[in-house]
């Protein structure tokens, strides 16, 4: 590719949440050239086609909302997600972010050098700062090894939220909805916004955490999916329920929900190192990757917060890169990889940073693989404890939950990984 | 140039005495189609009917997609000859129409001590095959060049000219030049009954009745029906089920060759390759079933090829999935094709075409070809078909997005629409609108990528019906 080479100041890749609030807090901090890249014809990322509301309000809950969109306790508060979307663009232009879409980067050409395409052609931009702000997706059908045949009629809620709002497609009649994260809630909206009888909403889990508001839904739970069967269409999917008791609902559309995996394939091709447990870019309370001056917002840290949690991300990116910009940025140092044992999943950041630095909120985001009644939360470093802390609630999978940040500075920057375990 | 292309409603009459075709090919796989192409070099009326809607859908699509040097084969049967022959007919028309081949070279692994000792064997076979390249190597060199392998390979057998081909551009390519060049192509036509006559055959088809004076049994897994309906019990085809995990393009460079078992009592095995897409193929299981249309995969099948790919590149299980599918292959039983000509009928079954079938199938439609004369067809003097460059699927070789001065000329192809894939807007465009179009949207996939990457549409899989139903409502 013999892409124009450009230079800019700031070169944020994804217009999503993230990436527009860390544009619109740069421009607006006099950053100098500060691009955002959006691969989309129209930037705003997933709340484009999220039509539910409680994005952005103070009780917003995700991204992709507990909310239905028939309106519930969380609906009113804050603004529906095109609305947001329309909100976070509007700001990040007002500061002068230069916001391009229909551009894709395509790869790297050198530590801080993109590659790109687009309508106009392919460039080469090199950054002073790259903000990485690339999301996070559900994982499909296949690689959730879902065996069967192969027909139409098999969605992600991504898929069917822009089949139904941005491009008014006929979806079908009969839907299962697959999972038990609060996304499923805006599948089973869009499903009969578009029409589909939502047959039943189907969880392995045995104490789901979801609690469907609408009593026509059946809510089957210890239940998973054995097998899709169809032709030309999808005519069922196969359940087995853990007592070993099995099923065929009859269905022509099944949505599989939540699952939501970072983006992470730039972050990759770069070579970032990624945690193990989020499986995005390990990063640090300053939203530093491991390669310097490249640095991460949103999703793709963490799949998946809310909207807005995703903004404030974006906001708060803005003071570290403003000193990596000014060359006043600290130093990296020798920062300790922050690593949880099972059942925890993950925890976010998950590097700890120079001079006990803090996340933001002052708090660091967790997921559970298991529920976990009033967990007892141990940190400690080479068999030092360095804090505990009760949570007062249940830790359930899917869901977040916090753990506070007090102890960063306790951490022995010549000492190993410090583990989180829970008890 | 006129194309005839019908995916529904009557076929050409009866009652017009142009209507008789001079050859009928039955099944538009990539057999079928290399058939037809080679048809379409004369001056014959010619069709190629398929059941389905589509070049290439049902066992050509669902394959493990190798350009087999044939090192393998049965010395001496007819397999061997055609896929050697075909094997370098392809890797040459390949390069003249843009299919992607990658020359990627394959190590047949021996995991102990027996499969150790099978490797000089093996290396014989080849030999004997016409085949001079291959040579063992010790456990040492096979970690050098392939440092992923699990642990505990002891040496190899290292085949420097199998090679990756694209599977879905290679029979649509034989196709597209065939319609081109006068071959009538009709889709979503199946045969049920075949009367045959003084004067060739009368086909009862799902479309309506088809003239003939001479046909073609290419239909795979159906062969063996096709077959009877003209009075023959020559051979059953008993579908094989292979499944296959495709991973992420992340576990590309995992793996540098084609890694194959060591064929053993339990037969070919599983083995892991690259794809041409940039992705890694792991599989195929190999099931014997009775079900024609059982190309579902199954969580034993799945897990079986997790077990396996775990002992042959550990880290290939770090990546996601992106695709799983299940392909049948058409066994008979017999470790060689079947094709045979039956003069008195006007008539050659090509029955049997096993995995190499890819491979071979250029040999295969000049085989048939000379057979078809043999049956007492009068081809004519042949003439050159007019060149075809199919748009470029393969990760190995330049693609619209990076190409700036296409770009300039049309900024449709700096517009992406799959961003797992690449695949703009352009061509998609040109794929909807193309001689032998898609008409459904895994058609546009095949013939673009688009929809097929990791997040198998959760970005881009509305956009892209939406441009498949607007062009195709």
């Amino acid at each position: 590719m013999t892409g124009q080479p450009r230079e800019v100041d700031v070169l944020i890749v994804g217009a999503g949440p993230a990436g527009l609030a860390a544009g619109a807090e740069l421009a607006a901090a006099d950053a100098g050239r500060v691009e955002i890249l959006e691969r989309e014809q129209e930037a705003g990322g997933i709340p484009r086609h999220c039509h539910h509301g409680g994005f952005g309000g103070r009780l917003e809950r995700s991204a992709y909302a507990w909310a239905s969109a028939a309106g519930s306790a969380y609906a009113r508060k804050g603004t529906t997600g095109p609305d947001f979307a329309r909100r976070g663009v509007a700001a990040a232009v007002a500061a002068g972010a230069a916001l391009r879409t229909g551009v894709t980067v395509t790869g790297w050409a050198g530590p801080r050098t993109v590659e790109t395409t687009g309508p106009a052609g392919p460039e080469q931009i090199t950054a002073r700062a790259v903000i990485l702000a690339t999301g996070a997706r559900e994982r499909p059908r296949s690689a959730r090894l879902i065996p069967g045949t192969r027909p139409p009629g098999v969605y992600t809620t991504g898929e069917l939220q822009q089949a139904v709002h941005l491009y008014g497609l006929r979806i079908g009649t009969r839907a299962v909805v697959v999972g038990d994260e609060p996304v499923g809630h805006a599948a089973v909206a869009t499903l009969r916004a578009a029409g589909v009888h939502v047959v039943a909403v189907v969880t392995d889990r045995t104490a789901p955490a979801l609690r469907l508001r609408s009593p026509r839904v059946p809510l089957l739970t210890g239940t998973t999916v054995t097998e899709l069967t169809g032709r030309r269409r999808l005519s069922g999917v196969a359940l087995r329920h853990h007592d070993g008791r099995t099923t065929t609902l009859r269905c022509d559309t099944v949505v599989l929900t939540g699952d939501f995996v970072p983006d992470h394939e730039l972050a990759r091709r770069g070579g970032i190192v990624l945690d193990p447990g989020t499986r995005g870019p390990a990063y640090d309370a300053a939203y530093r990757t491991s390669h310097p001056g490249v640095f991460a917002v949103g999703n793709l840290l963490h799949a998946v917060e809310r909207a807005g949690y995703a903004a404030q991300e974006g906001r708060a990116v803005a003071v570290p890169v403003l000193h990596r910009l000014a060359g006043t940025e600290e130093a990296a140092g020798a920062g300790r990889r922050l690593v949880v044992d099972a059942p925890l999943r993950w925890i976010a950041p998950n590097v700890a940073g120079p001079d006990g630095a803090r996340p933001v909120g002052d708090r660091f985001v967790l997921r559970t693989g298991r529920r976990l009644p009033r967990p007892l939360l141990v940190v400690s470093q080479d068999g030092r404890e360095l804090h505990r802390q009760r949570l007062l609630s249940t830790a359930v999978p899917g869901r977040p939950f916090t753990l506070g940040a007090e102890w960063v500075d306790r951490v022995d920057p010549d000492g190993t990984d410090v583990r989180i375990t829970a008890r | 140039m006129t194309v005839t292309l019908t995916t529904a409603g009557p076929l050409p009459s009866l009652d017009d005495a142009e209507a008789t075709y001079d050859v009928v090919v039955v099944g538009a796989g990539v057999v079928g189609a290399a058939v037809a192409r080679e048809l379409a070099r004369y001056r014959l009326r010619t069709a190629l009917v398929d059941a389905s809607d589509d070049i290439g859908n049902a066992t050509s699509k669902a394959n493990t997609a190798i350009l087999h040097t044939g090192f393998d084969a049965v010395p001496g049967s007819l397999e061997a000859r055609l896929v050697r022959e075909g094997r370098d007919l392809l890797a040459a028309y390949a390069a003249e129409a843009g299919i992607p081949v990658e020359r990627v070279g394959a190590l047949l692994v021996a995991w102990d001590e027996d499969q150790l000792a099978a490797l000089p064997g093996l290396r014989d076979k080849a030999e004997r095959n016409g085949y001079h390249a291959s040579r063992i190597i010790g456990a040492d060199e096979l970690r050098a060049r392939e440092p992923h392998l699990g642990p505990g390979a002891l040496g190899a057998l290292d085949v420097p000219d199998e090679s990756i081909i694209c599977p879905w551009t290679t029979p649509l390519a034989f196709a597209t030049q065939a319609v081109r060049a006068g071959v009538h192509l009709h889709l979503n036509c199946r045969v049920r009954d075949i009367t045959p006559d003084a004067d060739g055959h009368t086909l009862t088809t799902s479309r309506g009745p088809l003239r003939t004076r001479h046909l073609v049994n290419a239909a795979g897994l159906h062969a063996d029906e096709i077959d009877r309906l003209l009075g023959h019990d020559v051979f059953t085809v008993t579908p094989r089920r292979g499944q296959l995990l495709v991973l992420d393009k992340l576990a590309r460079p995992l793996v540098g060759h084609i890694l194959l078992p060591v064929p053993g009592p339990a037969g070919k095995g599983v083995l892991v390759a690259p794809t041409v897409f940039g992705n890694v193929l792991l599989g195929p299981t190999a099931e014997d079933l009775d079900d024609k249309t059982a190309t579902g995969s199954t969580a034993d099948g799945i897990r079986l090829l997790r077990e396996k790919g775990r002992r042959i590149v550990p880290g290939l299980l770090d990546e996601e999935v992106t695709a799983v599918y299940a392909g049948l292959r058409a066994a008979t039983g017999q470790e060689d094709y079947r094709i045979q000509e039956y003069p008195g009928l006007r008539y050659v079954a090509v029955g049997g075409i096993r995995s190499t079938g890819l491979t071979a199938s250029m040999a295969i439609g000049r085989h048939v070809m000379g057979l078809l004369t043999a049956v007492g067809l009068d081809p004519g003097e042949p003439h050159e078909l007019p060149p075809l460059t199919m748009p470029n699927l393969g990760e190995a070789f330049p693609r619209p997005y990076r190409d700036a001065a296409l770009i300039a000329a049309d900024p449709a192809y700096g517009t992406l629409v799959c961003h797992c894939e690449q695949v703009t807007l352009g061509e998609i465009r040109d794929a909807l609108t193309s001689t032998i179009p898609p008409h459904s949207p895994d058609g546009l996939r095949r013939r673009t990528r688009a929809r097929g990457g990791r997040c198998q549409g959760f970005y881009c899989g509305a956009a892209v019906r939406a441009l498949f139903e607007e062009e195709r409502p």
